[in-house]
């Protein structure tokens, strides 16, 4: 509504907007601060500030184990997963609406229904097949789900590409693949890394399927999750928070920014 | 490049993903389907592969599973109808009141709760509504009682409205940006009152925009475990946790598998009837 009519509406209006805003974000913050907490019970307003449970909390053989397991879920999924969900938008880009709807109908559907569906589902299989939960079946569960985020920002970026651009390096006598490499390939660089950071991060973060997948390994969130439900270890907990959280934002962060400088090439 | 040549390309990179996908996706999914007919043998505890489907009449019969999936449900919408109210305000804002940049700026910080930790945004709420947590601090601070609602229903309620509210804000955004200023001009200069502006121009246009929110937020939380065993009391049981607690050694997968087809059906009825109110339209 363009002209102010009513003023006392607007101010109401804008009330309300940073009222849910605040509702939005203080939550994060109050996590965040609890990261900084000298004691070792949870009490409002936090008495003293100390770095102490950062040092005690690397410490932890546990969680520097969980870490290092999360680290490397989430890197060899993404990998597998870049891999997979470019060629896929690759092998989509110019077929027909039809099989292009159907196809990303599926590469969705992973991340699209309830985490439990996938996890328990997955669960089932690999019982099914006397297939031992490891590592590997973390990696594969977590593969699937990771394929569309690559998969979208690719193709995202092949729309934007005009086609002339291939069919000129033709035209100079080079071989398709000759023509893809040179040609296509860095073109897509910059939305494959932000697609990367961004399955990096969903990884990473993942409960719900890992719980389903995991066996007796134990990712970072399943670390906090089991902490959080037994009440243990809950000043290590507030710094395994706030590492995860900057774990996650960064790489996400520096992903828009990548998406954002691709998109303003062309 | 011939025709056919060509055809090959696109099939030779598709194997890869939709080969992937086929074995370990939609394969999981048959496996899903078919042992909700299975069952487990009481004695041994291993799975029985005969055709059957006492499950579901378990899960038909049993009011203790009416209950939770009554419950599940009731919680979804409820999430989903404040997530509505709350987005309204916010949306609205970002949508129509702010020049670009700081549009931009609001969209971040909108979505970053989104990029965080779930967890660490659900533990969040067990610090802020703890006994001694911040908000019983700021209770006693203006000479208010404690509040008790650490461990219930209500702090299920509100945990999930918050995890879920930026999927309601963003296509609330989208939709309330696409509203033409004229016609809000149009309707104004014909005498409508703002409220009647609202009533008949706005609100409907932002459906689509609510509907394609409600997919996520009804979806999500009906679909979810995690918060109804960290916030949640004894009384709080989603039919994620029955299926939760149905796998491993001493569980009943098939049982599990069986309930998890129910929220499936459900939550593919929510978005049959959300793409009638045009949520999936817009994107």
């Amino acid at each position: 509504m363009k002209h102010a009519r009513n003023p006392a509406a607007d101010m109401t209006i804008w009330a309300a907007a940073i009222a849910v805003l605040g509702f939005l974000l203080l939550p994060l913050v109050i996590v965040l601060l609890y990261a900084f907490d000298a004691s070792s019970v949870q009490v409002w307003p936090i008495r003293a500030l100390s770095l102490r449970w950062f040092a005690a909390t690397w410490a932890d053989e546990e969680v520097r184990s969980a870490l290092l397991v999360s680290l490397e879920v989430a890197g060899l999924a993404t990998l597998l997963a870049t891999v997979l969900g470019t060629l896929a938008a690759l092998g989509m880009n110019g077929l027909s609406t039809r099989s292009m709807q159907a196809g990303s109908f599926l590469l969705t559907l992973p991340i699209a229904l309830p985490g439990v569906l996938t996890g328990i589902a997955m669960n089932s299989f690999f019982s099914l097949l006397d297939i031992p939960f490891n590592f590997i079946t973390l990696v594969i569960a977590h593969t699937t789900f990771c394929m569309v985020i690559i998969f979208n920002n690719v193709m995202a970026r092949l729309r934007r590409l005009p086609p002339s651009l291939r069919e000129a390096a033709q035209d100079m006598g080079a071989t398709p693949w000759h023509g893809f490499i040179t040609i296509t390939l860095p073109l897509l660089a910059g939305s494959v890394m932000s697609g990367m950071l961004l399955a990096f991060a969903l990884s990473f973060d993942e409960v719900i399927v890992s719980t389903f997948t995991a066996g007796s390994e134990t990712t970072l969130p399943l670390w906090i999750f089991g902490a959080i439900r037994l009440g243990q270890h809950m000043p290590e907990v507030n710094v395994v928070v706030f590492a995860v959280i900057a774990i996650t934002i960064l790489p996400i962060i520096a992903g828009q920014k990548l998406a954002a400088s691709a998109s303003r090439e062309h | 490049m011939t025709q056919g040549r060509k055809l090959l390309g696109h099939i030779a990179l598709l194997v890869p993903p939709f080969g992937w996908l086929g074995v370990f996706y939609l394969g999981s999914l048959s496996v899903l389907l078919l042992s909700a007919f299975w069952q487990v043998d009481a004695m041994s505890g291993e799975i029985v592969r005969d055709w059957t489907l006492d499950n579901f009449r378990i899960l038909f019969s049993d009011t203790t599973y009416s209950i939770i999936a009554r419950r599940t449900t009731g919680i979804a919408l409820l999430v989903t109808v404040t997530d509505i109210i709350l987005a309204w305000p916010l949306a609205w804002v970002i949508a129509r009141k702010v020049g670009p940049r700081l549009k931009l700026t609001l969209l971040v910080l909108v979505a970053l709760p989104l990029w965080s930790s779930m967890l660490a945004r659900i533990y969040a709420w067990r610090l802020i509504l703890g006994h001694d947590g911040v908000l019983n601090w700021g209770l006693r601070l203006v000479g208010l009682p404690d509040q008790n609602v650490a461990f219930t229903n209500i702090a299920l309620w509100i945990v999930f409205s918050y995890l879920w509210l930026p999927f309601m804000l963003m296509p609330m955004v989208a939709a309330l940006e696409r509203i033409p200023a004229s016609l809000l001009d149009a309707a104004g200069d014909q005498g409508a009152t703002p409220w009647q502006v609202f009533r008949t121009v706005v609100f409907p246009l932002a459906i689509p925009g609510m509907a394609a929110g409600s997919v996520f937020t009804f979806a999500v939380t009906q679909g979810d475990y995690v918060a109804p065993m960290l916030v949640g009391g004894a009384g709080s049981e989603f039919i994620g946790n029955v299926v939760y607690s149905n796998v491993g050694v001493s569980g009943n997968v098939p049982f599990a598998a069986a309930f998890s087809l129910v929220l499936l059906g459900m939550v593919a009825a929510y978005m049959l009837l959300a793409r009638r109110f045009g949520a999936f339209d817009a994107q």
